[in-house]
């Protein structure tokens, strides 16, 4: 082997070298940039006072939509349909997803490729797709559209995604705790509720944020399934013809610092979950 | 029973059908027997032949059709030389700043879709700032439009689905083992070279699941054509829209939605077989 004179990864000019490392670092900051421009441009129109009925145009700053963030009383009534959809769909699709998770993580058995296969395939099939499907099953049963249907879609959808985060998670789980709990005593209720819960934990209230914001931002699928309820993306949708108040914006930003604020306490919680594991558990 | 010794093995005959029952039942009843009742739906015609939906399908719809995936497609690859660069400098060199980036990354998740496509609107409004950077440049012609262009419409659909192929990209180059990099490079490769022959081939897991998860959802989107297209722009998913709730000629929505499902389906599986990953499932 020749000795290796030179530094690793000597080749070619340093001059030029730096400014390929710098062209390359700038052009992922301007990636990052085209990344945040939008959310930029929705906080701060938040703050317009529009000339007519529609905030595509600066006028002036204003706090108005701040301060009436509910003066419209349908978007207030599609922003409560959509937290009691998201709720809903949530709380069944995150149980359902955990617990076939569960049984991909712990068990060995026939027909879990097939299963595997069944959680991808919503994901790699359009929405425009989903949604008809559903909308054709509902017409077919003359099923009426509504509050139910848009829940039924939203949990079908929320179940993969549950699943596939909740799996990715507890994928590296060491079962064999659970054995030695047994070992030691414990009974099955016990073992799960002191071993297995604080552990698969984390990876499901991720789960169950993804699936909430999810059913929060849908429209396609919704669209098609929503009869004539209407949710907060449904609303956006519908505002481009009549009025687009600024309260929409606002209503956005609320959504995204609820949303930050909630990533940053779950981040701080696993932190502190896992420093507490490191000390309890002897591995 | 054979496996390893401890109590809970004994139920695993049972319960791991039991554990997945709820979930599958669900996925079962609500997205695979929907998809037969829309290939149903769209062969129960009244008065003509059964395929009638699908030859109006195909003949009146062809334009949108090919407009679609010719418009996803160009999304796609643009989305991938954006997306994978980025990828790149978070999982390399962004040192401590790591997961701030990818809180960045994911930060468009947190405000609704919808209100992010208007945004769009409002930034290449024909009075708006970016309409109004162009002419100073002498980019743009005074009469000159941004919104209802194809370059609109690309573009949304470029950033509505950038972060699906940034993450996947992401994860599979936090995966690659730095010292075969370093390997390389103690073997007199260039750094292009490292590139080429190391981390590229590494990352191509990554670049599959991230073309695959922004192409789908954008080939069947209509939002983006909707709200910064005019009609010359529109998408196949505005047809199945229009035609399943404002029309209601069934037949022809059922046949326009499986023909799109088909398409990309086969798609895929081409697509796979060229990359021969199994990244999926």
């Amino acid at each position: 082997m020749a000795a290796s004179q030179e530094p690793s990864g000597s080749a070619g000019h340093p001059v030029a070298r730096l400014l390929a490392r710098w062209f390359m670092d700038g052009y992922a900051m301007l990636v990052l940039a085209y990344l945040f421009l939008p959310i930029f441009v929705i906080v701060l129109y938040s703050f317009n006072k529009p000339a007519g009925k529609f905030n595509f145009v600066w006028k002036a700053f204003s706090l108005d939509a701040w301060r009436n963030p509910f003066q419209y009383e349908a978007l207030y009534e599609a922003m409560k349909l959509s937290l009691r959809v998201a709720a809903t769909s949530t709380a069944v699709a995150t149980l359902f997803g955990t617990l076939i998770a569960l049984a991909l993580c712990r068990y060995r058995f026939r027909g879990s490729a097939a299963v595997g296969l069944l959680l991808v395939l919503p994901l790699t099939t359009p929405e425009v797709v989903l949604g008809s499907s559903l909308l054709s099953l509902f017409l077919d049963l003359n099923a009426p559209t509504g509050f139910t249907t848009i829940v039924i879609s939203h949990i079908m959808f929320s179940v993969s995604y549950v699943a596939l985060t909740v799996r990715a998670r507890i994928r590296g789980f060491d079962w064999t705790l659970e054995e030695a709990a047994m070992d030691l005593g414990a009974p099955p209720f016990r073992v799960f509720w002191k071993v297995t819960l604080p552990i698969i934990a984390p990876g499901i209230v991720a789960a169950a944020m993804l699936s909430f914001a999810l059913s929060l931002d849908d429209f396609i699928i919704t669209l098609f399934n929503a009869g004539n309820r209407v949710t907060y993306p449904l609303y956006v949708y519908g505002a481009r013809r009549a009025a687009f108040p600024p309260q929409i914006n606002v209503l956005a930003t609320a959504i995204l610092l609820v949303s930050l604020l909630a990533l940053g306490l779950t981040v701080l919680w696993q932190q502190r979950s896992l420093r507490q594991r490191g000390g309890a558990l002897p591995l | 029973m054979a496996g390893t010794a401890g109590g809970s093995e004994r139920h695993s005959r049972v319960a791991p059908y039991l554990l997945i029952a709820p979930g599958i039942l669900w996925l079962l009843v609500f997205f695979v027997v929907p998809l037969i009742t829309l290939a149903q739906t769209s062969v129960r015609v009244t008065g003509e032949a059964w395929w009638d939906g699908y030859v109006r399908a195909l003949s009146n719809y062809g334009t949108q059709f090919s407009r679609s995936f010719g418009y996803s497609l160009l999304a796609t690859l643009i989305a991938l030389g954006l997306g994978y660069p980025l990828a790149y400098f978070i999982a390399f060199r962004s040192g401590k700043f790591k997961n701030l980036l990818l809180g960045l990354v994911i930060l468009p998740f947190f405000t609704t879709f919808l209100v992010r496509t208007f945004a769009w609107k409002t930034i290449l409004n024909d009075g708006g700032p970016a309409a109004w950077l162009l002419r100073q440049l002498h980019l743009l012609s005074e009469g000159g439009r941004l919104l209802d262009t194809t370059l609109a419409v690309v573009g949304g659909l470029t950033y509505n689905f950038l972060p699906f192929m940034i993450l996947p990209i992401y994860v599979s180059l936090e995966k690659i083992d730095r010292r075969l990099v370093e390997a390389a490079e103690d073997l007199y490769s260039t750094p292009l070279g490292a590139f080429r022959k190391v981390v590229l081939p590494l990352s191509l897991p990554g670049v599959f699941a991230g073309s695959l998860l922004t192409f789908i959802p954008a080939a069947g989107d209509f939002i983006n054509a909707q709200l910064l297209g005019s009609p010359n722009q529109q998408m196949i998913g505005t047809v199945i829209q229009n035609q399943f709730l404002e029309v209601r000629d069934y037949p022809l929505a059922s046949a326009l939605s499986f023909v799109l499902m088909v398409v990309i389906t086969i798609g895929v599986l081409a697509y796979a077989r060229v990359l021969g990953t199994e990244e999926l499932a």
